[in-house]
């Protein structure tokens, strides 16, 4: 008999007021007890809409089956088939608009805390390490991945487990892409992302830092003189987008990406990191994205009053569910229907924003509806910080060093959407690279595709 | 992790290093720079390609002690390792098809002329290059220029090395003088190249002056080494980093520049007293 309990079982948590003062992780996971009485909730629906859900499919009913009957490992092996990175994408996937989203239990209630369980089934195997991972024989194929973000780790995983010699480029010291220097610590330790970095180099995967495919090497190097078969492309987004509003290049703005890469890559909130970061006391940050929220919520960290200014309303709010909470509850205020117009400065430093009250008109190309402005309803807010995350667009390093290469208008790469494979033969693509800013599940389902169709093509299944 | 295989003071405030990068070595071009990390606590910082040695597989940077990194990486001897050192990166000079060039450089900037100055030279280009330093004592490369230049134009602040004044003085003076530029290059303190770029404006001569603003990641990522050139937002780590100068918002680079100024010199102090402190 399932638990018809209409609440979702709360995450434990550090208290607000404690955890808006520590970069230590915010959720503190599901008990043993608490798992199983949340996998109760399950329905356990012949025809289950939660997969449909998935965009990698993961069959959440079997797993969840097997937490209710105690079973962590099985279930763990469950998620596993479908699934690389099962502790990252427990944390930071938007279950409210997948998984969760279609679980017949939120009609009436809460859904099923799938992302929870997810999570404590990782946690739980990662904790438990039953065994190690064994480094397959070689088929003697080699494959080249660039970048170390999801995509990149779960193509490079996927193929070491068929037993390529896969060698994976990083442009930065240190492995992982947006995991290390996008998410922040108290939402994604950064523990949990060296475990998966260590379990590939236990399947035999070289991990090569301090690479930057398209300079130091280019991709036809890779493929001629160094001898790869196939190249997967996951480098992930690029560049910041600006407003280009007066201002912006003022001491004090700083894109998203900046921000985050010195507090999270670089630890620059720890008194012994060499690298710098602006302590602001009021700090503004503009765009309503898990990059938003995530900037936010380190600034606060740092000690600010920080404001979000969002052109639309709370519920176009890009970011995932929790992540608003989570900064409202720790204090962080919410201009909505508010856009910059302007930044002000005193000696080279901001010291203030206009701001313009929006309205929402017709539906734009997206299905949201567009902001306009509001004659006359400017006004001015005190900051002496401003933070841009407003997205990014694609990095052009390899897209201008690789001939032949398709891309699109806006320089995403052009990839088959079956196999992953670009204008170039044996050069695949995934992740941001392909589809601008998405998800962690996106890019780890993209690394998916893109193994599976290199193996058809080197093993000669496909010519 | 790179070795470290030569040190040399070239002044009491800059020091040449020569580093085991092979990767780095082949394909380095000159303008281009690399990011290097000295300890696993360290700031990454850019330097721009001093030289390089494709046989050898090492790169040259030269570097200033400013902050707690370069105070750090000074502390560095021949034999030991930096921790992370990555590139090529950037776009490299530009140099193909000019007949005669003067290169501006200023202070330590002059570690980032000589490349260009030399590479214009060898392949076959007349070159002026014209240096300045505020003294005798902080003159670096004078035998390098010589070498690689047809005609070398020295310049202090104080006069205690060659003429007294300011390379723009020096660089009016040849223009002047009737001397025709197909382009200026000028690399050297922000306010330097302002200023020459303001000057070649006038005569209408193409002037390139390559930038070093802060950067993070310097593949494209961060967007902290955002600069407005001809009112449009450029990033120096893939747009550049040399830029026509008589487009470069020069005031903003200068203001941006500073951002951390306090923190480098705090941290520049907090260094010493520690390396004072474990002695």
């Amino acid at each position: 008999m399932p638990n018809m309990s209409k609440e979702k079982h709360p995450m434990p948590s550090q208290a607000p007021e404690v955890r808006s003062q520590n970069f230590l992780e915010v959720a503190l996971g599901y008990s043993e007890e608490t798992a199983v009485e949340e996998a109760r909730r399950c329905l356990d629906c012949k025809n289950p809409f939660c997969v449909t859900g998935c965009p990698v499919h993961i069959h959440i009913p079997e797993f969840i089956r097997e937490v209710a009957a105690g079973h962590f490992e099985e279930a763990y092996q469950v998620i596993n088939r479908d699934s690389s990175l099962p502790a990252v994408c427990g944390r930071v996937c938007p279950q409210e608009s997948q998984c969760e989203g279609k679980c017949v239990r939120g009609m009436r209630g809460d859904p099923v805390g799938i992302g929870r369980l997810e999570r404590f089934v990782a946690d739980w195997h990662n904790a438990h390490g039953v065994q190690k991972t064994e480094k397959p024989a070689s088929n003697g194929h080699k494959v080249a991945v660039i970048g170390s973000g999801p995509s990149g780790l779960t193509c490079a995983g996927d193929l070491a487990r068929k037993g390529y010699e896969v060698t994976v480029f990083e442009a930065l010291h240190l492995a992982g892409g947006v995991l290390v220097y996008g998410i922040p610590e108290f939402r994604l330790p950064k523990s949990i992302v060296q475990k998966e970095i260590d379990k590939l180099e236990d399947l035999g995967v070289k991990i090569e830092t301090n690479v930057v495919i398209g300079r130091t090497i280019t991709i036809d190097e890779l493929m001629g003189e160094y001898g790869f078969e196939a190249v997967f492309i996951g480098s992930g987004a690029g560049l910041p987008k600006f407003m280009n509003i007066p201002g912006e290049n003022l001491k004090g703005v700083y894109s998203a990406n900046e921000f985050l890469t010195r507090i999270n890559l670089m630890k620059a909130y720890q008194p012994d990191s060499d690298t710098p970061i602006q302590h602001g006391k009021k700090v503004a940050v503009v765009g309503g994205g898990n990059v938003a929220m995530d900037a936010a919520r380190c600034a606060r960290r740092l000690g600010a009053d920080v404001t979000i200014i969002y052109r639309r309303t709370e519920a176009e709010l890009p970011a995932r569910r929790e992540e608003v909470e989570h900064a409202m509850e720790e204090g962080i205020v919410f201009h909505f229907l508010t856009n910059p117009v302007s930044i002000s400065g005193t000696d080279g430093w901001v010291s203030s924003i206009r701001c313009q009250k929006m309205e929402l008109g017709e539906p734009d190309a997206s299905g949201r509806r567009r902001p306009v402005p509001v004659e006359g309803s400017e006004e001015d807010l005190e900051m002496d910080c401003v933070i841009m995350a407003l997205g990014t667009s694609p990095n052009p390093l390899i897209k201008s060093t690789t001939e032949g290469l398709e891309t699109q208008k806006w320089g995403g790469i052009v990839v088959k959407e079956e196999t992953g494979e670009t204008s170039r033969k044996n050069v695949y693509a995934g992740g941001d690279a392909v589809t601008g800013a998405a998800t962690v599940i996106l890019a780890m389902g993209a690394g998916k595709t893109a193994a599976a169709a290199i193996d058809e093509r080197l093993q000669g299944k496909e010519q | 992790m790179n070795k470290i295989i030569r040190k040399e003071r070239l002044n009491p405030s800059v020091t040449l290093m020569e580093v085991s990068a092979p990767l780095v070595a082949k394909k380095a071009e000159p303008g281009q720079f690399i990011i290097l990390r000295v300890d696993e606590k360290g700031e990454r910082i850019p330097l721009t390609v001093a030289d390089y040695d494709r046989e050898k597989g090492t790169i040259t940077i030269i570097f200033q002690i400013v902050g707690a990194t370069t105070e750090k990486l000074n502390h560095l001897e021949e034999g030991d390792f930096i921790h992370d050192f990555v590139g090529p990166l950037g776009r490299a000079t530009h140099t193909e098809g000019l007949k005669k060039v003067a290169v501006v450089g200023g202070g330590v900037g002059c570690a980032i002329a000589y490349p260009v100055a030399k590479k214009l030279y060898e392949q076959g280009t007349e070159v002026h290059a014209i240096v300045g330093f505020r003294s005798q004592d902080l003159v670096i490369l004078e035998d390098e220029f010589a070498a690689h230049s047809t005609r070398l134009v020295r310049m202090s602040d104080d006069g205690s090395w060659g003429e007294k004044g300011l390379v723009t003085d020096a660089l009016k003076k040849l223009i002047e003088s009737g001397e025709q530029y197909d382009e200026v290059i000028t690399i050297g303190p922000l306010i330097m190249m302002k200023f020459v770029c303001l000057l070649t404006k006038q005569y209408g001569i193409k002037t390139v002056a390559s930038m070093n603003p802060i950067m993070v990641d310097g593949t494209g990522m961060c967007g902290g080494c955002r600069l407005t050139v001809g009112g449009v937002t450029k990033f120096a780590c893939v747009d550049g980093p040399e830029f026509d100068g008589h487009e470069i918002d020069f005031d903003e680079a200068m203001a941006r520049g500073t951002t951390y100024r306090d923190f480098e010199r705090r941290a520049r102090e907090e260094t010493c007293n520690l390396f004072r402190e474990a002695k």
